[in-house]
């Protein structure tokens, strides 16, 4: 007899999105999200430096979540999405 | 033989007689539904009386021998010359549905389907009344039935409706409409336990395999609708629905009655003011530590004595790990991919025990929180997955003893770590004893635990011998006087980061704490949930 067990999980998909095109020059907002885990700043600091020096036609906006251990408020989602081209969220440890 | 008092409408039905000829209920007259099973001899007593019943009153009410097995019912027609339809329930839908559990079950009915009355089993006065009573109905001669020889009194058999493994099949096919998971049919020959292996559906340890039957059963634990969402699961914010949390319950090992508990766990930690997105995904060990409170503890047979904190008892060790289960099948938490704790320890596997209320000088957790001393209650926490014990086998006093746990208390995290968060001590019974002694409250060992542990912000910052600690920053300050540098810390935030429970066995004078995580509105905060008790 075939054995039949019930799916214990979410039994969703994964959607599967396409990623943006590449522009072939990187110009524009670019937003830094510091996640607010400690010296998460400094690498922040240090890249946006970086960038800026490498990528003069780059406008760097910072952003911070309140806290590293909830994922980022709706609200400040939705503001990196519509004042930024690019993002780089920082993790540290 | 019970008598029918207002009128209970029985589920209509169409089943076959051996011919092949469907006979439907209600039939329009009165009717005497007689329920038999071939390797019962209780029914064997009982087939020539219905037989002789159907030859008497069939003229005026439907007698109907209803058997529960294909091959048996011809037998039984065979050797009583049944001139009696004898209805095939061998899919044992209608004593499903009827719900007796034994046989012979005899139901007389009134022409529209009401139950007029119902025995079951041998008793010779109930079969012999029922003959006066039908030729009553009927205005027809009683049959000729040597009443003296048959036995006075025989019980009845089991009915194969509930029987074990059929009964669970029945609740499944009967609750199926309800169920909605996906089913999964395996291939043949292949091994089930690996299955749910190689898919990642486990812990690590095998689980038992879900079967709609073995679900069903789960079910049977609330009343709760299957299909109802009772959360959002993050990270994946998964909609969980009671039958998904039934599902997961099997796996873990679980009992029926056990799922309240864990549905109400799920309740708690699905909060925001939990947040089991970062209970989960911290590089730190945390994970829901959960303790049962109120009368539940006892009819589920948890263990708050001797080695609560550790492994042996089911009720403790499955209702923890189905929790896990449903974060990690339906939330999405697994190790290496959201779960992100660099070490990990034993107590992700499963956390949950009771506690022993009886062996407290104090009130129970779920009392200071604001519940009744008889509602059950489980209240979460986002802890260390892990407890470490702290001994003291010499302090006489409550004093010396709560200054040795304050001190223990100060591995938490980090001894330079002051101004923590929650926390929860588990005081053993030997420990409790010496505090109650002295009379001391909850309060004065919060207090106590408060002052013992104070430090000189000095002794506290990082230096060359210990990185960690805190920095002048966090305090605000950059050139710090003498007196700010003398300002004393204690080690939590609050007294009432000190959550205080009793448990474990009554030999040992050992406590325990499960250190914290981030606790508060940046973290995780603990949260308490009634259990919805089945009566």
């Amino acid at each position: 007899m075939k054995q039949v067990i019930v799916d214990p999980t979410d039994e969703r998909e994964p959607i599967r999105r396409t990623l943006a095109e590449r522009p072939a020059q990187i110009k524009g907002r670019v937003a830094m999200l510091d996640i607010a885990k400690p010296r998460g700043n400094v690498l922040i600091d240090r890249l946006a430096a970086q960038l800026t020096e490498r990528l003069p036609a780059v406008e760097i906006k910072r952003y911070r979540k309140p806290t590293f251990t909830k994922p980022a408020p709706e609200e400040l989602r939705r503001r990196i999405a519509e004042e930024s081209d690019f993002v780089i969220e920082a993790l540290a440890d | 033989m019970s008598e029918t008092g207002a009128a209970k409408k029985l589920g209509g039905f169409s089943l076959n007689d051996l011919g092949g000829v469907a006979h439907s209920f209600p039939t329009g007259k009165n009717a005497l539904l007689c329920f038999v099973k071939e390797d019962c001899p209780t029914c064997g007593i009982a087939m020539p009386v219905i037989e002789a019943f159907h030859r008497a009153f069939s003229s005026k009410i439907d007698v109907l021998a209803i058997g529960q097995e294909a091959a048996g019912n011809r037998l039984l027609a065979q050797r009583y010359a049944l001139t009696c339809p004898m209805l095939d329930d061998s899919a044992l839908r209608v004593s499903f549905e009827y719900g007796f559990d034994s046989v012979p079950t005899v139901i007389l009915a009134d022409k529209d389907g009401n139950e007029v009355l119902n025995f079951a089993g041998f008793v010779r006065s109930d079969w012999q009344s029922l003959a006066a009573r039908l030729a009553q109905m009927t205005a027809l001669a009683e049959p000729k039935i040597d009443w003296a020889s048959l036995p006075e009194w025989r019980a009845g058999c089991g009915a194969k409706a509930v029987e074990p493994g059929i009964a669970e099949r029945l609740e499944a096919e009967a609750r199926g409409d309800r169920m909605q998971a996906r089913r999964i049919e395996l291939g043949e020959g292949e091994d089930v336990f690996e299955f749910m292996f190689e898919r990642g559906l486990t812990d690590g340890l095998p689980v038992v395999p879900p079967t709609p039957e073995r679900v069903a059963w789960m079910l049977t634990g609330t009343r709760r609708d299957p299909r109802e969402v009772i959360a959002t699961v993050p990270p994946n914010l998964a909609p969980l629905t009671i039958e998904k949390v039934a599902i997961n319950a099997v796996m873990a090992g679980c009992r029926p009655e056990y799922l309240p508990v864990v549905i109400a766990a799920l309740e708690a930690v699905c909060t925001d003011t939990f947040n089991i997105h970062g209970v989960m995904a911290t590089t730190w060990g945390a994970t829901p530590v959960m303790i049962v409170n109120g009368p539940i503890r006892k009819r589920l047979g948890m263990n708050m004595g001797i080695m609560a904190l550790g492994y042996g008892s089911r009720p403790n060790a499955t209702i923890g790990r189905a929790v896990k289960l449903v974060l990690r099948n339906v939330g999405g938490s697994r190790p290496g991919d959201i779960e992100r704790s660099a070490l990990g320890a034993i107590g992700k596997f499963t956390t949950c025990f009771a506690e022993w209320e009886e062996r407290s000088p104090w009130e129970p957790l779920h009392v200071e929180r604001g519940f009744k001393k008889d509602e059950s209650v489980v209240t979460v926490f986002g802890l260390e997955a892990g407890s470490r014990q702290i001994a003291d086998q010499t302090s006489r006093t409550a004093r010396a003893l709560v200054g040795s746990l304050g001190l223990g208390l100060e591995a938490c995290w980090h001894p330079k770590q002051h101004g923590s968060g929650e926390i929860l001590l588990v005081v053993s019974p030997e420990h409790a004893d010496t505090i109650a002694r002295d009379e001391w409250s909850k309060s004065q060992v919060r207090n106590r635990i408060q002052e013992i542990t104070a430090r000189p912000l000095r002794d506290l910052l990082p230096d060359e011998e210990s990185g960690e600690g805190i920095p002048l920053k966090a305090m605000g300050l950059t050139n710090p006087t003498e007196e700010q540098l003398n300002q004393k810390i204690p080690k939590f935030r609050s007294p009432e980061n000190i959550n205080i429970i009793v448990a474990g066995g009554e030999g040992g004078k050992f406590s325990a704490v499960f250190a914290g995580w981030v606790s508060g509105p940046m973290g995780s905060s603990s949260v308490s949930r009634r259990i919805e008790e089945m009566p």
